[in-house]
C-alpha cells in the first residue's frame, strides 16, 4: 500500500480532477473501441456520456475506472493511475445490471451492505456506522420494506435501485452509473432523478452513461457525446427541445454540427442493451 | 446404537464426516455463486496425480495431494482469468492430464496398482487413521478461518468481479485464495467421498438449500446443516446396511435435493414472490 510521502502530494490529490484521460485508446479483440479520448471530470460536475449503441460509452467509463486496460494514452483517478489508486471508497460504481451469478440467493440488505466493502477493514466486524449507512441507503431508494427479500425476486427497476443503494452505502464522493435509466420503469426513473438530485445538492460528482436521459435530463451540467469511439461533443448539454444551436458550446469540433441535429433523445438511435 | 461410537475406526470416521460436512458446503456456496461448480471436479482429478505421486515417492499420499491440488487449482484459476474463450477446453485438458497422470504414476510405483487408488477415487471414510485426521482437521480449520476473514470480500468477488475491482479489492489475490481453499477442501473431503464424488458435497447441499432460502448467509448455513446430515447420515447408514460410505453420502445428499425441489415451490409461492407484486 502506498503512503503519500509529502503533504504537497496529499494536497495535489485533493484538488486533482476525478477523472483525467488523455489520448485514451481502447481496443478489444483487435478492434479499436475508443480513440483519442481527452476527458477531464472535475469534482462537482454532473456529466452524461451520450451516444448510440456501440459508440463506446460503457467502455469509456469502464476505462476511466481502470476496469478495461488502455491500449494507448493514460488515465488518472483522483490524480493516480488506476493500478496505483488506493482511495476506492471515493468511487461508487453502479453497473448496468445486477449480476445473478451462480444463483445463490442474496437479500437486498446483503447486496447493499456489500457496498461498504471499500470502507471496511478485513479484521473488523460490521460496525454500527456500516449498518446506519446501509439503512440510509435503503431508505434513499425506497427499498426499506424489501430489505429482507431476495434480489432475484425483484423487478428490473427495483434491482437497479438495489445497485444504486449499494453505491450509496459506501458514501463515495463520485458516482459512476452505467445506463441507470435503461430498462427501468417510469417510477424508478423518477426516483433515480430524486436521489441523484439530492446527491448533486451535496456536491457529489456524477458521471453517467445514458441512452435516454428521461427525468434526469435537467440535472446534467455537461454532456459528452461519443460517436464511433470519438468525442464529437463536449460541453453544455444540447437543448432538450429540437433547437439547432448549442448555446454555451464554446469550442468547435470537426463534427460539432452532428449532435445539433435534434434533441437529446436523438442519440438513442437503436433500442436494446449496450455493452 | 451406542456401539457406533465405541469402535475406534468409527469414531475417527465420524469426526472426518463432521469436518467434511462442515467445510465442503461452506466453500461450495462461494464456488457455486462464482459459477465454478465444476472446479471441485477439476481439482479432484488433478489431486489424483498427487495421490499417486505420494505412493511413488513413498510419502503420505495426503501431503502430495495437498501440494498437487493447490498447483492444479492455481493453474485452473490462471487459465480462467486469462481467457474467456477456450477456458473450459483448457480446464478439460487439465482434468484428463490429472487422471491419466495418476494412473500412470501408480503403475510406476513398485507394488502398487490402480486398485490402490480406489480408496481415493471413491472414498473409504472408515479407513481414516489418526494421522489423516490430523491433516484433515488442520486443513478444515484453515479453510474455515479464511472464509471467516475474507467472507465479505469473497461475497463481492463471487457476486460481480468488476464491482469487486471498482471497490479496490485485490481481485487476483482473492481469486487465487478461493481456488486454493477449494483445493484444500477437496483434500479434506477425498477420504470421505472420494475424488470423483468430492464436488458433490460442495455443490449438492448448496443447490438444495438455495431452493429454500432467500439470503446468502442462510444458504450457507442451511447447506452446512444439509452437508452434515448427509455425511453423518450416510456414514451411519453404511455402517448398519453395509454399503460404501461415499455413495451413501452422495445419494443421501441428492435425495435431499429432490425433496427440496418439490418443497421449494411451496415455500416460494407462499412468501417472497409476492414482493414482485409490489409497485416497482
Amino acid at each position: 500500500m502506498l503512503v503519500t510521502s509529502s503533504a504537497d502530494k496529499a494536497a495535489d490529490v485533493k484538488t486533482a480532477p476525478v477523472f483525467a484521460m488523455s489520448d485514451g485508446r481502447v481496443s478489444m479483440d483487435g478492434r479499436l473501441i475508443l480513440r483519442g479520448i481527452d476527458l477531464t471530470v472535475r469534482p462537482g460536475e454532473v456529466v452524461a456520456v451520450l451516444g448510440s449503441n456501440g459508440s463506446g460509452k460503457s467502455t469509456l467509463i469502464r476505462a476511466l475506472l481502470g476496469l478495461v486496460p488502455l491500449s494507448g494514452g493514460a488515465t488518472k483517478l483522483y490524480g493516480a493511475a488506476p493500478a496505483k489508486f488506493r482511495e476506492w471508497w471515493r468511487i461508487g460504481y453502479v453497473p448496468q445490471r445486477l449480476s445473478v451469478g451462480g444463483g445463490v440467493p442474496a437479500t437486498v440488505r446483503e447486496v447493499v451492505s456489500s457496498g461498504r466493502i471499500s470502507r471496511q477493514s478485513r479484521f473488523r466486524p460490521t460496525s454500527a456506522a456500516d449498518r446506519e449507512a446501509v439503512t440510509r441507503a435503503l431508505a434513499a431508494v425506497d427499498l426499506s420494506d424489501l430489505a429482507g427479500h431476495p434480489v432475484r425476486a425483484l423487478s428490473g427497476g427495483q434491482q437497479q435501485r438495489v445497485l444504486i443503494a449499494r453505491a450509496l452505502a459506501g458514501e463515495p464522493d463520485t458516482f459512476v452509473l452505467d445506463e441507470p435509466t435503461a430498462g427501468v420503469d417510469a417510477e424508478s426513473q423518477r426516483l433515480l432523478a430524486g436521489t441523484l438530485g439530492a446527491l448533486i445538492g451535496e456536491g457529489k460528482t456524477v458521471l453517467l452513461v445514458a441512452h435516454e436521459l428521461g427525468p434526469i435530463e435537467p440535472l446534467i451540467t455537461r454532456a459528452v457525446v461519443l460517436r464511433e469511439g470519438c468525442v464529437v461533443h463536449d460541453g453544455a448539454p444540447p437543448p432538450a427541445v429540437g433547437v439547432h444551436a448549442l448555446p454555451g458550446h464554446d469550442h468547435v469540433h470537426p463534427h460539432a454540427e452532428e449532435p445539433a441535429e435534434g434533441h437529446l433523445r436523438g442519440w438513442h438511435l437503436a433500442e436494446g442493451s449496450q455493452s | 446404537m451406542i456401539e457406533i461410537f465405541t469402535r475406534d475406526f468409527m469414531r475417527f470416521a465420524l469426526i472426518a464426516a463432521f469436518l467434511v460436512g462442515l467445510t465442503a458446503p461452506a466453500v461450495g456456496t462461494f464456488i457455486v455463486q462464482r459459477r465454478l461448480a465444476l472446479l471441485g471436479d477439476g481439482i479432484g482429478h488433478v489431486a489424483l496425480t498427487g495421490v499417486a505421486l505420494g505412493f511413488l515417492t513413498r510419502t503420505q499420499p495426503v501431503y502430495m495431494a495437498v501440494v498437487v491440488a493447490i498447483l492444479g487449482a492455481v493453474a485452473i484459476e490462471l487459465v480462467r482469468a486469462r481467457g474467456r474463450t477456450g477456458g473450459d477446453v483448457a480446464l478439460a485438458l487439465l482434468f484428463y492430464g490429472g487422471l491419466a497422470g495418476g494412473a500412470l504414476l501408480i503403475y510406476l510405483a513398485p507394488g502398487e496398482s490402480t486398485a490402490s487408488l480406489n480408496v481415493y477415487l471413491f472414498g473409504s471414510i472408515t479407513s481414516v487413521q489418526g494421522a489423516d485426521l490430523a491433516v484433515m482437521a488442520v486443513l478444515a480449520v484453515f479453510v474455515l478461518g479464511v472464509l471467516a476473514m475474507y467472507g465479505r470480500e469473497l461475497f463481492v468477488l463471487c457476486q460481480d468481479e468488476e464491482v469487486a475491482r471498482a471497490s479496490g479489492l485485490p481481485v487476483r489475490f482473492l481469486s487465487l485464495l478461493i481456488a486454493v481453499v477449494a483445493a484444500l477442501t477437496v483434500v479434506v473431503a477425498m477420504r470421505a467421498v472420494g475424488l470423483l464424488l468430492v464436488s458433490a458435497l460442495m455443490v449438492v447441499p448448496v443447490a438444495t438449500s438455495q431452493q429454500l432460502t432467500r439470503s446468502f448467509r442462510g444458504t450457507m448455513a442451511l447447506s452446512v446443516v444439509l452437508g452434515l446430515a448427509a455425511t453423518l447420515g450416510g456414514l451411519t447408514t453404511s455402517y448398519y446396511v453395509n454399503v460404501p460410505s461415499g455413495s451413501a453420502i452422495v445419494l443421501l445428499s441428492l435425495a435431499g435435493f429432490v425433496l427440496a425441489l418439490g418443497l421449494g415451490r411451496f415455500v416460494r409461492r407462499g412468501s417472497w414472490e409476492t414482493g414482485k407484486g409490489r409497485a416497482a
